[in-house]
């Protein structure tokens, strides 16, 4: 009976999305306040639905209801209720509920604290996610229905894949989600902007939340996401440069230069067209990334759901949505008139800039992604794109950016001298120096990693300057405690989301230090890295609650004593004949040890080693970032023209 | 300054920055596309000897010797094979989970000298019953397998080179 409900519940959502999508359109166009008035309560029922049928899905998981064919394919009663439940969306039917239900649920965010939008405005942003949401749903509804029932019941389910059985990735795809999502709104604010045919300084102050809020969830789950692939994957690197990885990565690109050119509309009604056109193409590359993870046209480790029919379906949703987004810029992007004039030296022009290398960044890793598939599809040639391209085209273009990054910050408005901002950070070029003579002087001469050092140090210092110069910190040191609780906090978000690049940096080049080596131990023997003694005690079986596992157990030591004990597992799932590595880690934030098992022969166990300096700090800088754009969010001046949805600024 | 001039300094220099990027982008095509192969491909067509490229097939049933090299470091040798060829490869390094005599693999590395693949990276999937693409394209290909009759054999059977050798078929695959 509940999937029933569930499955009526998505089929009712469509319902209410489609009257969403139609009536308050109609009345936006003909000046009907009535009709107009009927968005929000249509987009409260709209979520109100899609939470019942997610609910439904996730009662179906965590009772484990094997007449459903989505648990018997992805469920099993021998798991852990939290993988029961973040099964829900661990396969793509499930995923793709939760999908439209965040949809519905940025939809409802909208009505609820968008009150003090212009009506018509409210009304057609509510219509375009309705749009968005009607494709979705039908897409659900046609091609993957997640109720799906089987008679006679399984007796019990197949499991879910057991590489996902992890708390990492259980809570990455909904964070993505959040990401991609948020992008649908600052989406529908550009198509209804674009149907007003006006852009104002209100228009970017209701955008910009939307943005940062997009924009903090997608860094958080693309850290997750490469958190677990360095964890769980046991290959010892943290992004590979895989299709979906780098799918992430393009909104991730233009959702950051969205987010810097809309404080240009917003503070100087400049770049209008440019940032609605960054508004489309930030969804429009969340659209495409949902497309290729969805479709499974890549070849990737990632994609565990994959059906060329539904990529058809995904790839006419991108086609309308997109084609008909580009379609209306083309035909009202003339009439958005920009209005504020700068000079080429200033604040403005370093987000020019900012966005001008985003974007050919994003353009790279867009032809490195999809040029693999077109070469399939075309010439018929199979090849793969592997990291040494992306380093080789990215670093030209991510080096003048990181350099401009600090300055730009300290441009002023309108017209600047570039002299008085070089003496400001005077400093934080001296840190970026000593960091470049301290790595070359003890890691060796390894240019690259020194290199990124130095650059960390440089953004890391020029986030302190900015605050110190914001604050006057060293011309008028007492005043300055007054001036910091006056600071707003977009000031103190913004350096720090900077900063929190600069730790990621950090963590990069501290990787690009790391040293590994593969080992054959008995137990009782040891192997030397990095200074430190790895000594194998013992290999034993253990069991857990649906695997048994190899479970070796390494002490490493320095100098005598005992540092860290080191467990890798390989783990062997009965269910679907799974075997798993599960690499040990243990980290003082200053470096990981980290172990992985593989194979057994003659009484030896072969074991992989790595060292990684700094390696949490990528992951950590992360975090700090999205913390930024969480301040920037809760400052007074954005939450007074349009709030973000509540327990928008909470890192996971 | 005018609105046009403006506009022609934003126009260059977006002309710049895209330029730059694709110039980057060819450059970086140029030297770093890593073709796949099939052991019958490098047979027809010898790769040159620097240059990495991804060798795809099964693992010939009865190849794989495990060794420990000078250096300490364990090493393993295994054929890779399409059916019609077979090329030896030797890779020092962890093996994935699934790596299995007669089962569909992926490598990445170069050709040596004495025509021994180098392989940096071995790559075999998480599931049991999966062939990569690639390597499925291969087979069929080098005439082992019409897709027009049916679903690909299982994959144990495959080894064509030493067929008493070859290890039954399992039961649940598809």
């Amino acid at each position: 009976m509940i999937p029933e409900l569930g499955h009526f519940a998505l089929a009712l959502a469509c319902a209410v999305a489609l009257a969403q999508g139609v009536l308050p359109l109609v009345g936006a166009a003909r000046g009907d306040a009535r009709l107009i008035a009927l968005a929000p309560p249509l987009a409260a029922a709209q979520a109100l639905a899609a939470f019942a049928a997610f609910v439904a899905l996730a009662w179906s998981f965590a009772v484990n209801d094997t007449t459903v064919l989505g648990v018997v394919q992805n469920s099993h009663s021998a798991k852990p209720l939290l993988y029961k439940l973040t099964g829900t969306w661990g396969n793509h039917e499930g995923s793709m509920v939760l999908w439209v239900l965040i949809l519905a649920l940025c939809g409802g965010a909208v009505a609820g604290f968008g009150r003090r939008l212009p009506g018509a405005l409210q009304a057609r942003v509510l219509a375009v996610l309705a749009w968005i949401a009607v494709g979705f749903l039908l897409f659900i509804l046609a091609t993957s229905n997640p109720f799906r029932r089987v008679w006679p019941p399984a007796p019990d389910g197949q499991g879910l894949n057991p590489v996902l059985q992890d708390p990492g990735l259980a809570f990455h795809p909904p964070l993505l989600y959040l990401g991609y999502v948020g992008f649908a709104v600052t989406f529908a604010f550009a198509v209804a902007a674009l149907l007003e045919g006006r852009v104002d300084a209100a228009w970017g102050r209701w955008v910009r939340p939307w943005a940062l809020a997009a924009w903090a969830f997608l860094t958080l789950g693309i850290a997750l996401g490469s958190w677990w692939a360095y964890y769980e994957l046991g290959w010892g690197g943290f992004w590979f440069w895989d299709p979906v990885e780098n799918a992430s990565l393009l909104p991730w690109l233009a959702g950051t230069a969205l987010l810097h050119s809309a404080i240009v509309v917003e503070k100087r009604e400049a770049l209008k067209v440019w940032t609605v056109l960054l508004a489309l193409l930030a969804f429009a590359l969340s659209l495409l990334g949902t497309f290729l993870v969805r479709s499974g046209v890549l070849n990737s480790v990632h994609a565990f759901a994959s059906d060329p029919a539904r990529g058809v379906f995904i790839l006419v949703l991108l086609a309308l949505y997109v084609g008909g987004g580009f379609a209306l810029f083309a035909a009202r992007a003339p009439a958005l008139a920009p209005a504020g004039v700068f000079a080429p030296l200033s604040r403005e022009g370093a987000l020019v800039l900012n966005n001008l290398f985003l974007c050919s960044i994003g353009a790279v890793v867009l032809s490195g992604t999809l040029y693999p598939l077109f070469a399939d599809l075309v010439l018929g040639v199979k090849i793969s794109v592997g990291p040494p391209f992306f380093h080789t085209a990215i670093l030209p273009l991510a080096a003048p950016l990181l350099l401009a990054m600090p300055i730009g910050t300290l441009l002023p408005w309108k017209r600047a001298r570039l002299w008085p901002v070089l003496q400001r950070l005077w400093w934080a070029a001296l840190a970026a120096a000593g960091a470049l003579l301290l790595a070359l002087a003890l890691a060796g001469a390894r240019v690259w990693p020194a290199l990124g050092f130095a650059a960390a140090a440089w953004l890391i210092g020029g986030a302190a300057a900015d605050l110190a110069d914001r604050l006057a910190l060293f011309r008028r040191p007492a005043a300055a405690w007054a001036r910091a609780r006056g600071l707003p906090r977009a000031a103190w978000g913004a350096a720090l989301a900077h900063a929190g690049l600069g730790l990621t940096l950090a963590g990069i080049a501290g990787m690009g230090l790391a040293t590994e080596a593969l080992v054959a131990l008995r137990p009782g023997e040891s192997a030397r890295l990095a200074g430190y003694t790895w000594r194998l005690e013992a290999v034993r079986d253990v069991a857990g609650p649906n695997w048994s596992a190899r479970r070796a157990t390494v002490t490493v030591g320095r100098d005598g004593a005992v540092v860290a004990v080191l467990e890798p597992e390989r783990r062997f799932f009965p269910l679907g004949r799974q075997t798993t590595t599960e690499a040990a880690i243990a980290t003082d934030l200053l470096r990981d040890l980290y172990a992985v098992l593989g194979e057994e022969r003659d009484g030896a166990a072969i074991l992989r080693l790595h060292h990684n300096p700094l390696a949490p700090w990528i992951w950590l800088g992360a975090a700090v970032m999205a913390l930024g754009g969480g301040l920037s969010l809760s400052d007074r001046r954005v939450r007074v023209a349009a709030p973000a949805p509540r327990g928008a600024t909470v890192p996971a | 300054m005018t609105r046009k001039r403006r506009r022609l300094y934003v126009l260059l220099l977006c002309a710049l920055g895209l330029g730059s990027a694709t110039a980057l982008t060819l450059t970086a095509f140029r030297d770093n596309l890593v073709f796949f192969r099939s052991p019958s491909d490098v047979v027809a067509e010898p790769p040159p000897p620097a240059r990495a490229f991804r060798l795809g097939g099964l693992v010939e049933t009865g190849s794989v010797e495990r060794a420990t090299g000078p250096d300490g470091r364990p090493t393993v040798r295994f054929r890779v094979t399409d059916g019609a060829h077979a090329i030896p490869v030797a890779y020092s390094g962890v093996l994935p989970d699934l790596f299995r005599e007669g089962q569909g693999v992926v490598t990445l590395g170069h050709l040596g000298a004495d025509g021994v693949f180098r392989a940096s990276e071995v790559l075999a999937r998480h599931d049991e019953t999966y062939m990569p693409p690639e390597v499925a394209e291969a087979l069929k290909r080098a005439g082992h397998w019409n897709p027009a009759q049916g679903g690909a054999p299982p994959a144990a059977g495959w080894n064509t080179l030493d067929p008493a050798r070859a290890a039954p078929a399992r039961s649940g695959g598809s």
